[in-house]
């Protein structure tokens, strides 16, 4: 089993006409996703190397089945488009697009948790989500990663979560499912989300978090692990030696007023039993050693 | 991106919000001239991104021209932890019965916006919120309902000001709330909030960040763009499109993600070196973004090793390492450089660059030994 996407899972892709929508898209398809249709209002009965285009989300669910949307919307365009898929009732709406503004973001994410309670947003500026073998949502290069299990990844970086698949790859581990929660300041899914549908997937044994400084998700995730989840947890935190009050790239990614510290993330998680490596190599080392005690 | 004070007061006049009068001057003339249209007395503020200016001689009251004059030449120039004052502000001086704070920003844990007000004002928020946190009255604001006035007054009331201080302070907090909103704010922070003797509200300081995400519907922003501080490094990198923040050490570092870049930092310090900075060229590293990537380091005078570090992806290792190559090729880079490439097609990518090795480009096979041999030659 997976958790959130899986073999079955069709997803529409808005902005599959753009550059970004159809390189990934299409990218999505070889590795075996369902990738049954695109969305865009000018290009309606059109389609990309065989993917139908729609006008409307709404359509392209009625004429598809698809329950997942992935969005490759310029960000401006971004809040419109989220709140489009969930009102079309879309079950997980992957937003890849980095740059959308924090207003916006939080008040999509409010919007979306009152009015459409059924829909997940994940993201934005996220990698997306890959169950590997069964389907690859999003950037994530899937050969880097190991289809099967024990392991499921939630992360908070893009690069770093490549690193992780493929470290567990090179060890021989496979892996459930692999989230990338993104690194903005309101993220849909948080890891509290992830590591709770881990808890609950029968073919997840292990999780391998990874965070980075700034806000409190982290130790958040720790209060969780520590009281709700009986599976072994790895971690690693990146930005162990940032400078206070300097943005590391990510809009979230600082240090303020002491807070979000890496050395608080990870102590709190140490003191809820997690395994934390102090560099990515390290993680994937203490990750291999929990599987083998498995 | 981090507002001045003078810059913040007039991108709260936009939405209403009252300000003292004054004028943004960079030279001791202009502020005399600026005094005398003004009025006295007036008060003569450095505009710094930095906290601390008063205690370090960057505020002061000046009664007539005489003191203008003193003071303007007193803070132009002065040196405030590292910042030098270029500009001053040039303000009428407000009479004050009382000092509050008031403040909107996004709690990333409720994922709702809030809203934070005191009687305490004048001080950091910080140390109020540490040794008396019962006297900051916070609201949390659905971004979809907004702030309603009702809500205003109930928060205004929860806070204790000065009842005369009631409907003026309700009509600043929905204008503030308004401003951080519509005006795409990360934080909009007033510092102290007066009171006056006459009965009105005032914001006597602003601190603003904006959120750079939303500048593309924002005319004007060029303006605060221009005052940014950077170092020489760090605007060649921000010139460049380069996601760059400067460090104190040796290693220059460059890596593709924010995340891994961080990491990045993080290993050559746990290898007993010192990162000179901090690099993401982001998904693609094509020769273009390499080389750019390449001349930014290689400007530091500081620098005595460059560790390139790349976990291929989307972007594959063999594509990665023609990039190097070509940027090579066209930046002449004065100190060694250790890569490690991994991920896809990493075999690919160190076979490409094992023709070109030499002490000044070597390949590693992991980040840790990258590490240690990027931070052995900067010794």
């Amino acid at each position: 089993m997976a958790i959130f996407v899986d073999e079955n899972t069709k997803v529409v892709y808005q902005g599959l006409t753009g550059s970004q929508g159809s390189f990934y898209g299409l990218r999505n398809r070889d590795y075996g996703t369902q990738v049954v249709a695109g969305v865009n209002p000018k290009k309606a009965g059109t389609d990309v190397d065989g993917i139908p285009v729609y006008a409307t989300v709404a359509e392209a669910k009625e004429a598809t089945g698809a329950t997942v949307s992935c969005v490759f919307i310029p960000a401006p365009g971004v809040k419109a488009a989220v709140l489009e898929a969930a009102e079309a009732g879309m079950d997980l709406v992957v937003v890849i697009t980095e740059g959308v503004p924090a207003q916006d973001e939080a008040y999509f994410f409010n919007k979306v948790k009152r009015d459409f309670p059924g829909t997940r947003i994940l993201g934005p500026n996220c990698p997306g989500i890959i169950s590997p073998g069964k389907a690859n949502i999003g950037i994530t290069a899937g050969e880097i990663a190991l289809p099967g299990g024990p392991v499921g990844i939630v992360s908070r970086s893009g690069t770093l979560t490549y690193q992780a698949l493929y470290e567990l790859k090179l060890q021989g581990i496979g892996v459930t499912t692999c989230v990338g929660i993104g690194g903005d300041p309101v993220p849909g899914t948080s890891f509290i989300d992830c590591l709770e549908a881990f808890e609950a997937d029968p073919d997840t044994k292990a999780v391998m978090l990874i965070g980075e400084i700034g806000g409190s998700a982290e130790e958040e995730a720790a209060e969780f692990i520590k009281t709700k989840m009986t599976k072994p947890v790895s971690a690693y935190i990146a930005g162990v030696t940032a400078p206070p009050g300097k943005k590391m790239g990510h809009a979230g990614a600082i240090v303020s007023g002491g807070k979000g510290t890496a050395a608080a993330k990870m102590e709190a998680l140490t003191d809820a039993g997690v395994k934390v490596g102090n560099n990515p190599t390290e993680a994937g080392e203490l990750m291999v050693e929990i599987v083998k005690g498995l | 991106m981090d507002l001045l004070e003078y810059q913040g007061k007039q991108f709260f006049a936009q939405y209403g919000i009252p300000v003292s009068p004054g004028e943004a001057v960079t030279t001791v003339e202009d502020a005399v001239a600026a005094a005398e249209r003004i009025g006295y007395p007036v008060v003569v503020k450095a505009q710094v991104h930095v906290g601390g200016r008063g205690k370090a001689g960057g505020v002061k009251l000046a009664a007539n021209v005489d003191e203008v004059r003193e003071h303007a030449g007193n803070i132009i120039g002065l040196d405030i932890k590292g910042h030098v004052v270029k500009t001053i502000w040039i303000e009428f001086a407000s009479d004050i019965a009382e000092e509050y704070y008031a403040s909107f920003t996004l709690d990333r844990s409720a994922k709702k916006h809030l809203g934070m007000l005191s009687a305490q004002g004048g001080v950091e928020i910080e140390t109020v919120a540490e040794e008396d946190p019962d006297a900051i009255a916070k609201i949390w604001i659905d971004p979809v309902d907004g702030l309603t006035e009702a809500a205003a007054r109930e928060w205004v009331l929860a806070a204790k000001l000065n009842p005369d201080a009631t409907d003026g302070a309700v009509d600043i907090l929905l204008k503030l709330y308004t401003a951080y909103t519509e005006g795409d704010a990360d934080l909009c922070e007033i510092n102290p909030l007066i009171l006056k003797p006459t009965g009105e509200v005032h914001a006597l300081d602003a601190k603003v960040t904006l959120d750079g995400n939303a500048q593309y519907r924002h005319e004007g922003w060029e303006e605060y763009e221009a005052t940014q501080v950077r170092d020489d490094r760090e605007q060649a990198a921000y010139d460049k499109g380069l996601q760059y923040v400067g460090l104190e050490g040796s290693v220059g570092v460059i890596a593709n993600g924010a995340g891994l870049a961080m990491s990045t930092v993080d290993i050559v310090n746990q290898v007993g070196g010192k990162p000179a900075n901090f690099l993401d060229i982001g998904g693609g590293a094509n020769a273009e973004v390499m080389a750019g990537a390449l001349e930014v380091i290689n400007n530091d005078p500081d620098v005595k090793s460059i560790f390139i570090n790349i976990f291929g992806g989307i972007t594959k290792g063999d594509e990665v390492a023609n990039g190097i190559v070509t940027a090579l090729g066209r930046v002449k880079i004065d100190a060694p450089i250790v890569i490690r490439i991994d991920g896809t097609n990493a075999e690919e990518g160190r076979a490409i660059l094992a023709e070109h090795e030499s002490d000044m480009l070597q390949s590693k096979p992991t980040m840790l030994e990258a590490a240690r041999t990027a931070v052995e030659l900067a010794k």
